[in-house]
C-alpha cells in the first residue's frame, strides 16, 4: 500500500509548484487563478490521504467544501476579470493599479 | 506491488504537469495541462479509495471550472508576449521559494512523530465498503446544515457572476416587467365626456 509520506510529500511538492509558478506569472492574472486552483489540489491531497488513513470520513467532507468554495472562487474571480478586461484591455497585474496597493 | 507503481506513475505524471504548466507560455497549454494534473490526481485519489471525490473532482473541475478558465482564456484577446516579457527576473526567486516550502514540508513528514505510522499503508477496505454511502450519509446527517449553506454559497456565486458580466446594450428593447405590473387604469383609461350629437336629417341620396 502507499505509505502516508510519500502522500504528503507529493501534496507539499505540488504545494510549491504552485507557490513558484505565483512567482513566476506574477503578470497574467488567469495564471495565478490556476495557480490557487493548483494549490487548493495540494491541500485536498493531504486531506484526502490523512482521512484515508485514519480512517475518519469527515476528512472527505471536507474537501467536497473546499471544492464547493473554491468552484465559487474561480465563477467569480473569472467574473472580475472578464469585467476587468473590458474595462483596461488589459489583464497584467501592473496595470491594475488604480487602488495605489 | 500494483499500486505503489502506479502510484509513482501518477505522482511523476502530476508533478511534470504541474511543472510545465507553471512554465509554459501559451495560456491554453498551461489550462490543458491543469485538466491533466486534475485527471492524475483524481486517478491518486481513486488508489486512496475516495471514488466519490475522485469523480466529483473530474465532474466539477475538468467539466465545469476548467472550461470556464478555457472559455475566458480563449474570449480575451490576450498579447501574450507582453504578458510573459521579463518572465524570468522572478523565476530563480519563486524557485528558491518552492525548495524551501519543499524542504519544511519533508522536514516535518520524514519526522515520523505524527503519532501515527505514516510509513505503512492503510488497509483496504471491504469489498462491500461504499465511499459514497458513507458520506452521503455524513453529509446528510452531521453536516446538512452546512451542505445547505454550500448551496447558498453557490447561488450567490452564480447571480454575482452573471451580474458582474452582464452588458447593457444601448438601443435594445426590454420589457420593465415591474412597470407593468404596477400600472394603473388610470395611466392607460381615460375617458372623455362627449357631447351628444344630433343625427342628421338629411340622408345621403342613393344613386342619385
Amino acid at each position: 500500500m502507499i505509505p502516508l509520506n510519500w502522500l504528503l510529500i507529493l501534496s507539499g511538492v505540488l504545494f510549491a509548484i504552485s507557490v513558484a509558478g505565483m512567482f513566476i506569472n506574477r503578470k497574467n492574472l488567469i495564471l495565478l487563478l490556476m495557480c490557487v486552483e493548483l494549490l487548493l489540489l495540494a491541500v485536498n491531497f493531504n486531506f484526502v490521504a490523512f482521512s484515508r488513513y485514519l480512517n475518519d470520513i469527515n476528512g472527505q467532507i471536507f474537501v467536497f467544501f473546499v471544492l464547493t468554495v473554491a468552484a465559487a472562487e474561480s465563477a467569480i474571480g473569472l467574473a472580475i476579470l472578464v469585467v476587468l478586461f473590458r474595462e483596461r484591455r488589459s489583464i497584467n497585474v501592473e496595470d491594475l493599479s488604480t487602488l495605489k496597493g | 506491488m500494483l499500486v505503489e507503481v502506479l502510484f509513482w506513475v501518477f505522482a511523476s505524471i502530476l508533478a511534470i504537469s504541474a511543472l510545465a504548466m507553471i512554465t509554459v507560455r501559451n495560456p491554453v497549454h498551461s489550462a490543458l495541462l491543469l485538466v491533466l494534473c486534475f485527471f492524475t490526481s483524481a486517478a491518486i485519489w481513486l488508489l486512496l479509495e475516495a471514488e466519490f471525490l475522485a469523480v466529483v473532482l473530474i465532474l466539477v473541475y475538468v467539466g465545469a471550472v476548467m472550461v470556464l478558465f478555457l472559455f475566458v482564456v480563449m474570449m480575451l484577446d490576450i498579447n501574450i508576449e507582453e504578458v510573459r516579457a521579463r518572465v524570468t527576473r522572478y523565476a530563480l526567486f519563486g524557485g528558491i521559494v518552492a525548495g524551501v516550502v519543499v524542504f519544511e514540508i519533508v522536514s516535518v513528514v520524514w519526522t515520523r512523530s505524527l503519532g501515527l505510522d505514516v510509513t505503512t499503508g492503510a488497509q483496504p477496505q471491504p469489498a462491500n465498503y461504499s465511499n459514497t454511502a458513507e458520506l452521503g450519509k455524513l453529509l446528510y446527517t452531521d453536516y446538512v446544515y452546512p451542505f445547505e449553506l454550500a448551496a447558498v454559497l453557490l447561488l450567490i456565486a452564480i447571480v454575482a457572476a452573471i451580474s458582474l458580466t452582464m452588458r447593457k446594450r444601448a438601443g435594445l428593447k426590454q420589457q420593465n416587467v415591474a412597470a407593468q405590473v404596477a400600472v394603473r387604469r388610470e395611466d392607460r383609461v381615460r375617458i372623455v365626456k362627449v357631447a351628444a350629437e344630433r343625427p342628421e336629417t338629411t340622408t345621403p341620396e342613393k344613386g342619385a
